[in-house]
């Protein structure tokens, strides 16, 4: 505690980024519990719980429109949820102040589905963009510094473009890039496979896996692309209905006794959930009386 | 080299808006009306009525304008009567206006402003700083006049 | 029946209650951001140069016909009554008291605040301000800021230069087309026009104008749906409330700026 004082008052560190160092780092990077919420009268998530783990890939999987992409929002605490808590790296988000949030969102990089470049900066200034926020980096340091981000995703000859010059899969690499740029905790990674032709989408896929290995960070990866996931995840949370209906490894997964997992899982077209969107019988609507 | 760009641009901008600004303030409220700053000497006139003279009016002799009204305030005279007293400015190259000029207050066109236009004298002196012109003829009011026609107490 | 429509007014109101005071909020901070002094100068000028000096161009050809169009109408009329000489004045006063900021400011809304808008919708649309609050960077001191501060700037600069070149383009017509005598031209406008009065109450007017319309624009541009369609949605909004305001609060200035002329 004294040398904590000692090291606050000669080195400027500030208290809590040495307590945040020291406090024993738990096993689960993300924790919600009793998640709740609902945008109008639709409810997303009805008291939904799940752990992250540290250090590893988590797939969260389910079909369209089951708020997969809220749930990383809310993780991001970019919406906060209606009851329930998220935890961050120990602290609960839903709690923090704006500051403390601002705070806490360096730790976290975040790969939008479009990449989300800013189109008015060349893809030097995209990656370097974070560093200049939130660093007194001199330039030389800077530079350096995003040579070697966008090397690691191997788009460093095309630091000079403009995003509007980058194929969708580059600009994805280059979005990468600058999520890691502040060497956050997590990444969050949301449908970085769709609409990528089969070589970026490899690029990508073992991009996810590569980063979070040699960066000892953790990854969270949302997808409906069940080959690629599968394929790199340590851990798939499925969603549906606003629940968490499966958990395990992938092979635990393939091989659910669940119906609904099952179907999901290896894509069968009827199941659980029907082929048919819900009607009167099918005889009746071609002969029966028109209603409309 | 783009920034560069950019910020001559609005630098150019900034200059134009400027510019515009002092045109209107100088050139179309004539706030330092260039009259103003010009020299001159102030000469007094009392009129029993200004009608609608205001300060910087013009002051002309056969048209030409030679100086501006600078003030007006209401005054006793000798008789112990009302009357306005207006000051002028003359400027400094009209300096050979005869002592004994008159001053009428006049309308330019039917509806427009009122002037002072000054009629010169034969005197060998001249108007200086302070001087009094001692004839004057006041405005000419519309509705006096057409009282007076209709009334036909001429 | 009544008491569903009575539902929906309650709900309109609310949800409008609801969008006024979202509206403050940005305003509120957007004005309070702490700036960065360097690279926010930096940025201040590079959004003045898109909301401002890009405007320069229909700012000034506007003016220019209009005073034109004055220059002509008013001549028509004045010669009438044999007060021709009364040109200068009637050009100076109607543009530097009201069309001037009036005018400028539904061009400006057009052709600035549209832009703003579909700028700040784009970037929602492609999670832009998304993952620039996601990389702890907040978007209201980064983005809105700027482009409210340039737009507040840049419109009462455009309407002293609307005005300045209306009035030339009146003079113009007024005096080397019409035969106008020149001299009579300007010392019955500098007669006629105060610069406290006239000059600066314009000028305070096309601030007020400048605050509302970027106010309306960078908001709409933040709340729009983000869809395309969203986009196009918002900026009509942009324009068309922004062209109400300026022409209601317009009637206010004047009613409280010019009730004792």
């Amino acid at each position: 505690m004294f040398l904590l004082i000692i090291l606050h008052l000669f080195y400027g560190v500030s208290y809590s980024s040495i307590k945040r160092g020291v406090k024993i780092l738990s096993a689960n990077i993300v924790e919600i519990r009793g998640l709740s919420f609902s945008r109008g009268s639709k409810v997303i998530f009805d008291n939904a719980s799940l752990d992250i783990p540290r250090g590893k890939v988590t797939a969260i999987m389910g079909p369209s429109g089951c708020g997969k992409t809220t749930l990383l929002r809310l993780i991001g605490a970019q919406i906060s949820p209606d009851t329930g808590s998220i935890s961050v790296q120990g602290k609960d988000i839903t709690k923090l102040s704006n500051k403390e949030l601002f705070r806490m969102r360096r730790d976290m990089g975040m790969l939008f589905q479009s990449g989300a470049l800013f189109t008015d900066l060349s893809v030097y200034e995209n990656v370097a963009f974070p560093l200049r926020e939130h660093t007194d980096l001199p330039e030389s340091m800077i530079r350096d510094l995003v040579l070697m981000k966008l090397q690691a995703v191997g788009l460093r000859g095309a630091h000079t473009l403009m995003p509007s010059q980058l194929s969708g899969g580059m600009s994805r690499r280059v979005a990468l890039a600058r999520a890691i740029a502040l060497d956050p905790a997590f990444i969050m990674y949301d449908e970085p496979f769709t609409g990528q032709d089969p070589i970026s989408m490899g690029v990508i896929v073992q991009l996810v896996r590569l980063l979070n290995d040699a960066l000892k960070i953790s990854s969270i990866l949302v997808s409906h692309d069940i080959h690629e996931t599968i394929s790199i995840a340590d851990n798939v949370f499925l969603i549906a209905n606003g629940k968490v209906v499966g958990a395990g490894s992938p092979e635990e997964l393939m091989d659910s006794a669940d119906p609904w997992v099952r179907q999901f899982m290896q894509g069968l077209p009827d199941g659980p959930v029907p082929f048919h969107y819900p009607s009167q019988s099918y005889s009746d609507d071609l002969w029966g009386n028109v209603e409309c | 080299m783009r920034t560069r760009l950019i910020e001559l641009w609005v630098g150019i901008f900034v200059v134009l808006a400027i510019a515009a600004f002092l045109m209107l303030a100088l050139q179309v409220s004539g706030l330092s009306d260039f009259s103003l700053h010009r020299k001159g000497y102030m000469v007094k006139a009392e009129f029993t009525n200004i009608g609608g003279l205001k300060p910087r009016s013009k002051v002309v002799i056969s048209g030409v304008t030679i100086g501006r009204v600078t003030e007006i305030s209401l005054e006793k005279n000798n008789y112990d009567e009302f009357v306005a007293l207006v000051n002028m400015m003359i400027f400094d190259e009209f300096d050979k206006i005869p002592k004994d000029s008159s001053a009428k207050i006049l309308t330019s066109g039917l509806l427009g402003d009122n002037y002072i236009s000054i009629d010169p004298g034969f005197e060998e002196e001249f108007l200086h700083n302070d001087s009094y012109i001692e004839l004057t003829s006041q405005a000419v009011i519309l509705e006096d006049l057409i009282s007076k026609f209709l009334t036909g107490n001429n | 029946m009544l008491i569903a429509s009575l539902q929906n007014i309650g709900g309109g109101t609310l949800s409008s209650l609801a969008s006024i005071g979202r509206a403050s909020l940005v305003l509120f901070r957007a004005i309070f951001a702490r700036p960065d002094i360097i690279s926010g100068f930096r940025r201040l000028v590079a959004q003045i140069y898109s909301v401002g000096v890009l405007s320069i161009v229909i700012i000034a050809i506007s003016g220019f016909f209009i005073g034109m169009v004055l220059g002509l109408q008013g001549y028509t009329i004045l010669s009438r009554f044999g007060a021709d000489q009364a040109l200068g004045q009637l050009i100076a006063l109607s543009m530097v008291r009201e069309l001037g900021p009036v005018v400028g400011a539904l061009l400006f809304a057009g052709r600035a605040g549209s832009a703003l808008t579909a700028e700040i919708g784009l970037m929602k649309t492609t999670e832009q301000l998304s993952s620039m609050e996601m990389m702890g960077v907040d978007p209201v001191h980064r983005v809105i800021a700027p482009r409210f501060w340039a737009g507040q700037i840049s419109l009462p600069l455009l309407t002293l230069i609307f005005n300045a070149v209306a009035i030339v383009g009146g003079y113009l017509v007024g005096v080397d087309w019409l035969g106008v005598d020149s001299g009579a031209f300007w010392s019955n406008m500098q007669s006629a026009v105060n610069f406290k009065e006239d000059i600066l109450n314009g000028v305070i007017k096309s601030v007020v104008f400048g605050t509302v319309v970027t106010w309306i624009a960078v908001y709409q541009g933040l709340n729009s749906v983000p869809t395309s369609e969203g986009i196009g949605r918002a900026t009509t909004k942009t324009v068309v409330y922004s062209s109400l305001c300026v022409l209601g609060l317009d009637f206010f200035l004047t009613a409280v700026m010019f009730r004792e002329l």
